[in-house]
């Protein structure tokens, strides 16, 4: 047994954790005892890539089947990394077509978390590239899904959390781009009013994103940067640029848990007043950035997780619906800012319709807050989650740790029809996550 | 019609050979991948000319099977520029205490195949006055231990058969390179309690490989950690390293 736990540290479980060699090892390795699910790059923060019994490796399945340089149409294997795909295609002129907010995640987990990018309010999430599935099933059978073949388990696989079957391999499709280089624009937001109306003038940039201050108060209440993208062609660049910028691996580290103590309310609020006056400084113009800090502004970090010390943090993202939104946001990011021990990493951004049927995206603005675990946070993250539910709100499964059964099944509609599928993929129920048991498994 | 150079890994199924595969196609070599299985070869094969452009060959070798070495060289389509192998075996040591069969394949495996094939390279590689010779070896050939002696003393025997053909061949225009990987999460290595910051993952091993054929280092240690503890545990006192378990 191995203790295991998510990119936030909490939970950690004990579990029975194989790395199989082959495909004909995962179906064996699911068929044959209840309560397995696949685990990726151990990127989602919860407990979604830990098994109810046993956790199914699968990063050693790291190798590229086949690609076409005329339609960016590649098929891999689901333990492929974002940041291998856009290290090998990206100087061949090819990149994933979303992008979550670290590139350390794989190919499957991916899809199964069927994460966004900044680019969500017009191109949707990742599964929306995603052409077709090979999924080992809780039987241990491959089987082959898209949309116009076993199309019912290619919308409950995008944004299944794994709880559908072990995804294997995929085909996909990659955006063609002139250079590896964005031009950035900045816009600084003095409030949430500003704030939201930036986003929402944002919607016809390609990127938009807001890094959200919930550290400030009052009339600053909500103050954001709001930071713009689109592709930059060879002709914006700098003589002398390369057309492709090395993404370089973390340069810092986090080398120990620090003391809980390191983040504190004053530390957070001057960090902040810091981040934001310069940010305000360098708004206006636009400039061309690497993807790589545009995109995948930690991971020049090395484990950044462990700043929040030995007991780990919760990841707390939410999603509202337009209408109300500003109210329910004001009224989150007022109890946030009084509270005082949201980290710094804090972001407001508008999404689309989302595509699986348990995909987490849905026309509106969504907000991530960290917080590490002491203290009363549960209960404080309880009463933030009443006021998403009564917004019509939901929490990213991805992120999740402890949301109970009724928030979620007041945010996910499409919960019972998703059951359903999963019951006829795997009428024995092999395939249970630790997060499914905690919010989808009949007791 | 193709000028560019070509690489051969000798057990390039196994994680490193993979990792190496994909150093090399990265920077524009031509690969040929030789193992015993070449079925488990060819979904490899097939990532690397998808990822890099590159051409890729497929081919059988058996480290155990030393008749066979001649013909094998004779059967490529030409003679490579660099040539990497990774073929060993850990086996296990208690078994190998007395089970003779058992600690002749360790032996075999890790010394007198890898040696062999990488001294009939050497030969012709002479004769074309140029060529670079990466043998992958291991910090246990470096002191016998009572863990792992006999998986230890054919790395050694490996070692010695590298630093000796590197003396002889570096006057003939051929470089060789001995590589000492320290702990690599690996299959080889699985389920084994490995000490985390000696340990690297495999393409870590893959980028030094290229480094040292590019920068004809001749003898890398993959983390620089291994280097210094590798002095010491060689300066212990044999009096006292005798006594040590590990």
């Amino acid at each position: 047994m191995t203790l295991v736990s998510g990119w936030g540290r909490f939970p950690v479980v004990d579990t029975d954790l194989l790395r199989p060699r082959s495909f004909e090892a995962v179906g064996d390795a699911v068929a044959d005892v209840t309560g397995s699910v696949a685990r990726g790059n151990g990127r989602a923060y919860g407990d979604a890539a830990i098994g109810a019994a046993r956790t199914v490796a699968m990063t050693g399945f790291d190798r590229v089947r086949s690609f076409d340089p005329a339609t960016g149409r590649i098929r891999l294997e689901a333990g492929v990394l974002l940041a291998d795909l856009i290290d090998t295609f990206g100087s061949r002129g090819f990149l994933p077509f979303v992008v979550p907010g670290t590139r350390f995640v794989s190919v499957g987990g991916a899809i199964a978390s069927d994460v966004h990018g900044k680019n969500h309010h017009c191109e949707g999430g990742f599964g929306r590239y995603v052409d077709s599935i090979q999924l080992a099933t809780g039987e241990g059978q491959t089987i082959k899904v898209s949309r116009e073949q076993n199309s019912d388990a290619f919308f409950a696989t995008v944004g299944g959390m794994g709880l559908t079957g072990v995804i294997l391999e995929a085909t996909m499709r990659l955006r063609r781009v002139e250079t590896g280089w964005i031009r950035e624009r900045v816009i600084a937001a003095s409030d949430l009013d500003a704030a939201m109306r930036a986003l929402d003038a944002g919607d016809t940039a390609t990127y938009s994103v807001a890094w959200i201050d919930c550290a400030a108060r009052g009339r600053d209440l909500g103050r954001s940067l709001i930071y713009l993208g689109e592709h930059a062609g060879k002709d914006e660049l700098a003589d002398g640029a390369d057309a492709f910028p090395v993404g370089k691996n973390p340069g810092l580290s986090v080398p120990i848990d620090l003391p809980s103590m390191t983040l504190n309310r004053y530390s957070i609020r001057a960090f902040n007043e810091l981040y934001y006056r310069m940010g305000a400084r360098r708004a206006g113009g636009s400039h061309v950035v690497s993807l790589y800090p545009y995109f995948f502004p930690l991971d020049s970090i090395a484990d950044w997780n462990r700043i929040y010390g030995k007991r780990g943090f919760l990841q707390h993202q939410c999603v509202i619906p337009e209408d109300g939104a500003r109210a329910a946001l004001g009224e989150i990011l007022d109890r946030v800012a009084r509270r005082g021990d949201a980290s710094f990493l804090a972001v407001l951004k508008k999404l689309g319709q989302g595509d699986g049927l348990l995909s987490f995206p849905l026309p509106g603005y969504t907000l991530a807050l960290d917080f590490p675990v002491k203290g009363d946070i549960l209960n404080f993250l309880e009463e933030i989650d009443r006021l998403v539910v009564a917004a019509g709100g939901r929490l990213y499964l991805a992120k999740d740790a402890r949301q109970s059964r009724a928030t979620f099944e007041a945010g996910y509609p499409a919960l019972r029809r998703f059951n359903a599928i999963r019951k006829s993929l795997d009428p024995k129920g092999n395939i249970r996550s630790k997060l499914s048991q905690r919010l989808f498994d009949e007791v | 019609m193709t000028s560019r150079k070509t690489v051969l890994v000798l057990g390039g199924s196994s994680d490193i050979g993979r990792a190496a595969a994909r150093a090399f196609a990265r920077r524009g070599y031509d690969v040929a991948l030789a193992g015993r299985d070449v079925a488990a070869l060819e979904p490899d094969a097939a990532d690397l000319r998808a990822r890099y452009s590159v051409d890729v060959g497929v081919h059988r070798f058996d480290v155990l099977d030393t008749a066979s070495f001649e013909g094998f060289v004779g059967s490529l389509p030409a003679l490579p520029d660099v040539v990497i192998s990774i073929v060993g075996l850990l086996g296990m040591q208690e078994s190998a205490q007395s089970d003779l069969a058992h600690a002749t394949t360790i032996m075999r495996s890790n010394y007198e195949g890898p040696s062999l094939i990488l001294g009939l390279f050497a030969e012709k590689f002479l004769g074309r006055g140029s060529g670079t010779i990466v043998g992958v070896s291991s910090v246990a050939g470096d002191r016998g231990r009572a863990s792992n002696y006999v998986y230890g003393s054919a790395k050694a025997g490996f070692s010695a058969f590298l630093s000796g053909l590197r003396a002889r061949a570096s006057r003939g225009g051929v470089h060789v390179v001995t590589v000492k990987p320290g702990f690599v999460r690996t299959k080889m290595t699985e389920g084994m309690k490995l000490i985390g910051p000696l340990t690297v993952e495999a393409p870590v091993v893959g980028d030094a490989i290229l480094a040292a054929v590019e920068n004809k280092t001749d003898v890398v240690y993959v983390s620089g950690k291994w280097r210094l503890v590798m002095l010491i545990i060689k300066t212990l006192p044999e009096a006292v390293f005798k006594k040590l378990k590990f």
